[in-house]
């Protein structure tokens, strides 16, 4: 789209907006901002403004929109407070690697520096937490300022970037002249695949005995699934998926082998220090997947395919490296490597997975008798929605068992904030996530403790009847941090108890149904009547107060050190 | 490990708040800068920062891919004293009597290479340019003397011994491979 006409900052964003496809923006209003919602107000028709209850809720929406969806996610808050309380969701981003666009008000360009009623430094305490955070101070900059942050936000490894936008740059005409930034000299996101880097990793795999992959959520945001599927079969390499990599392979794909990390399965921990080559794709090795990197893999010979060069050799230094878009260095892979069979090595993972089934898993979600596991209702949940629905956590042990017990039957099915760990992140994220995929059925895993943290947003979904089914696994305690106080700081239960208000009433009082389970026997009946209809709907599951999470590598453990709290 | 003295060399886009997106890569690792010198390169609207840090060659690598990865840095590299030749430059305001007193300039002119910038009743003002150890020498020297009653010293200047890829060529095959894919 190309227009060139006098109009007001405000209106040359909004149709900067409409120019970079954003039909959605996750918004609150207030003083430095108004200009830009008073244009918002003539472009309903085109932009759909979701009001949250608090800044916090927009960005972790926007971030559930841009995780479902591929797209931008879009937040438009005010200055000052809004600013910093929209801070949490651009970290999150940022280590997530989601593609965010957040526009903050700012005082008029006159004021800048003059400690000004709800001015705060926005692109200095951004800046270490986004991609590229600007200020636009002039009217003539909007144009050239948004397509840039646009280009910047989703293209090589997505990441968030502020806009911080000067009242008198909203206020001020400008001829507007738009143009998409499909170019910065200084910016290169997609590396060149570098064909001698493909024939070192493609000979290593060739003569691989028990290759094993790790699958990060590059695969997903590259679109790499086919890719991934592809390469794998051909050279009948077993892979694992990082938390964010969690349904970039189906869950009966026969060559998916679970879940690395902290809180993964026993198999793919065991064998990354068993096999001869280990093929990390997109993923980071972050310290929940390596645990102590002085153990880790030792034996193995270590390729990296990564799009961010400086993640090559961050943590792990590997022998070869490829540097790539997945979408671009897998099919270049697979096309060099001599097609095997590995029969035995796959087949030495089931071991490990009966043991698992009978220490851990038998307990956690098929239970007999005692009280309810949260396990055993994430597994109902997913089985009651075929494997279909998005599934959107908070953070904690409700996290690690909805990945853990959670199938995927298609891509970008679990939202979750995996690198900031962020309490409150479910509610939002699921709103946002349900307006990304809306044919989609959205549910969201939250313990009692994170969904209080943004227990507000009922309100966004009350206003917008945003159809998420909200599952509150609630066990009266901040279960992940009581976890840990049980193993490692000899029982002392400091300030993780929690008394808890009747959710099903607040969840009445915001006129959004729900019930309550305590009893295994109504488990179904209530997953049922939640599922019966796209509405919003609060379902509060008492489960064991002191349940754990196992298996469970302790921080900063060797991998094969692996607790099954038996 | 033992930590060995880098050049940081980073070429940037003239943007504001750049200084500031390269020292929060420092901050956050607890990383001090030695020495910091920033100035137009030769090409019009690029900036070159010489930054001189103590320590690892790991740590150093990592960082630099840090700062490389920042949406407006063109290009950053390091190098060890060995790859480079570089020079700072010093100045020193010492009391025109005290100076006097001591009888003759010459030897010190000779032996430091010290250009005078300033001559008056009340003080002198010398210019040398040299290595760390240099301008420290003759520091420690003037102090001892006839005291120093200012001295600061620049940060690096530095220019590779190899030869490295120009940023105008690396601007020029970027540029290139834009249009070809266009």
């Amino acid at each position: 789209m190309e227009t060139k006409t006098k109009i007001t900052g405000a209106h040359a964003f909004m149709q900067a907006l409409v120019a970079e496809g954003v039909d959605t923006i996750f918004g609150y209003p207030g003083g430095a901002i108004m200009p830009v919602f008073d244009a918002l107000y003539d472009y309903d028709k085109h932009l759909n403004h979701i009001l949250t209850r608090h800044e916090q809720g927009a960005t972790h929406a926007a971030q559930g929109y841009a995780r479902v969806s591929g797209k931008v996610g879009v937040c438009l808050v005010t200055s000052g407070p809004a600013a910093t309380n929209a801070i949490t969701g651009v970290a999150d981003a940022m280590l997530d690697s989601t593609p965010l666009v957040v526009i903050t008000g700012q005082v008029g360009a006159a004021l800048l520096g003059t400690d000004a009623f709800q001015e705060i430094d926005v692109v200095g305490i951004t800046q270490p937490i986004t991609k590229w955070a600007y200020q636009i101070r002039r009217s003539e900059d909007i144009a050239w300022a948004v397509a840039r942050a646009f280009y910047i936000a989703r293209s090589g490894r997505p990441g968030p970037v502020v806009l911080d936008f000067a009242k008198n740059a909203q206020i001020q005409e400008v001829d507007f002249d738009y143009k998409p930034c499909t170019f910065i000299r200084s910016y290169l996101p997609v590396p060149e695949v570098q064909p001698n880097q493909i024939e070192a990793a493609a000979a290593l795999i060739n003569q691989a005995k028990k290759p094993f992959a790790l699958v990060g959520q590059g695969v997903i945001l590259s679109n790499a699934e086919n890719e991934l599927k592809a390469f794998l079969e051909k050279a009948d390499i077993p892979a694992a998926w990082t938390l964010l990599g969690a349904s970039a392979m189906s869950s009966d794909f026969p060559l998916n082998k679970g879940f690395l990390g902290m809180h993964g399965n026993v198999g793919p921990n065991m064998k990354t220090n068993e096999c001869d080559v280990l093929i990390a794709i997109g993923m980071r090795f972050d310290d929940r997947v390596t645990g102590d990197l002085k153990t880790y893999a030792k034996q193995a010979k270590i390729i990296h395919l990564d799009i961010d060069i400086a993640e090559i050799g961050k943590n792990v230094i590997p022998d070869a490296p490829v540097l790539g878009s997945a979408k671009d260095t897998l099919p270049a892979l697979t096309a060099k490597l001599n097609p095997a069979k590995h029969t035995e090595w796959i087949a030495s993972f089931a071991e490990y997975e009966k043991l698992e089934l009978e220490k851990v898993i038998q307990r956690e979600v098929y239970p007999e008798s005692g009280e309810i596991t949260m396990g055993e209702v994430i597994r109902r949940v997913s089985d009651a929605t075929f494997d279909n629905a998005v599934i959107v956590t908070d953070v904690g042990q409700n996290q690690m068992l909805a990945a853990r017990y959670s199938k995927y039957s298609q891509t970008r099915s679990l939202v979750t904030s995996g690198g900031l760990g962020t309490m409150g992140f479910g509610l939002p994220a699921a709103m946002g996530a349900k307006m990304g995929a809306p044919e989609r059925t959205v549910c969201t895993f939250c313990g009692d403790g994170g969904f209080q943290m943004t227990i507000q947003e009922l309100g966004t979904i009350m206003q917008e009847q945003i159809g998420v089914k909200m599952i509150i696994l609630n066990n009266h305690y901040l279960g992940m941090v009581r976890q840990w106080q049980e193993m490692f700081f000899d029982e002392r239960y400091s300030f993780t108890n929690m008394q808890n208000p009747d959710f099903v009433a607040i969840a009445k009082a915001y006129r959004i149904d729900g019930s309550e389970v305590h009893k295994r026997e109504e488990l179904d009946a209530a997953i049922a009547d939640m599922l019966k209809d796209d509405k919003p709907y609060l379902l509060v599951v008492n489960v064991e107060k002191k349940g754990m999470v196992f298996p469970m590598v302790p921080a900063g453990a060797c991998v094969t050190n692996i607790l099954l709290g038996d | 490990m033992e930590n060995t003295l880098y050049t940081i060399t980073v070429f940037s886009e003239n943007t504001v708040g750049l200084l500031g997106q390269i020292t929060i890569i420092f901050t956050r690792r607890n990383l001090n800068i030695e020495t910091l010198s920033v100035s137009p390169s030769a090409i019009k609207g690029i900036h070159k920062f010489t930054i001189t840090l103590l320590s690892t060659e790991e740590v150093v690598s990592k960082m630099v891919k840090q700062i490389d990865k920042r949406v407006d840095i063109l290009k950053a590299y390091y190098n060890t004293d060995e790859d480079l030749v570089f020079q700072e430059i010093a100045l020193y305001k010492v009391a025109t009597d005290k100076l006097f007193e001591k009888g003759s300039v010459e030897e010190l002119i000779r032996k430091y290479h010290v250009r005078v910038l300033e001559m008056n009743a009340d003080y002198v003002v010398f210019q040398k340019a040299g290595h760390y150890e240099e301008t420290q020498q003759m520091f420690e020297e003037l102090k001892e003397t006839v005291g120093v009653l200012q001295f600061i010293r620049s940060g690096r200047v530095a220019i590779t011994r190899s030869k490295v890829e120009r940023l105008s060529d690396m601007l020029e095959s970027i540029q290139e491979k834009f249009e070809k894919n266009q």
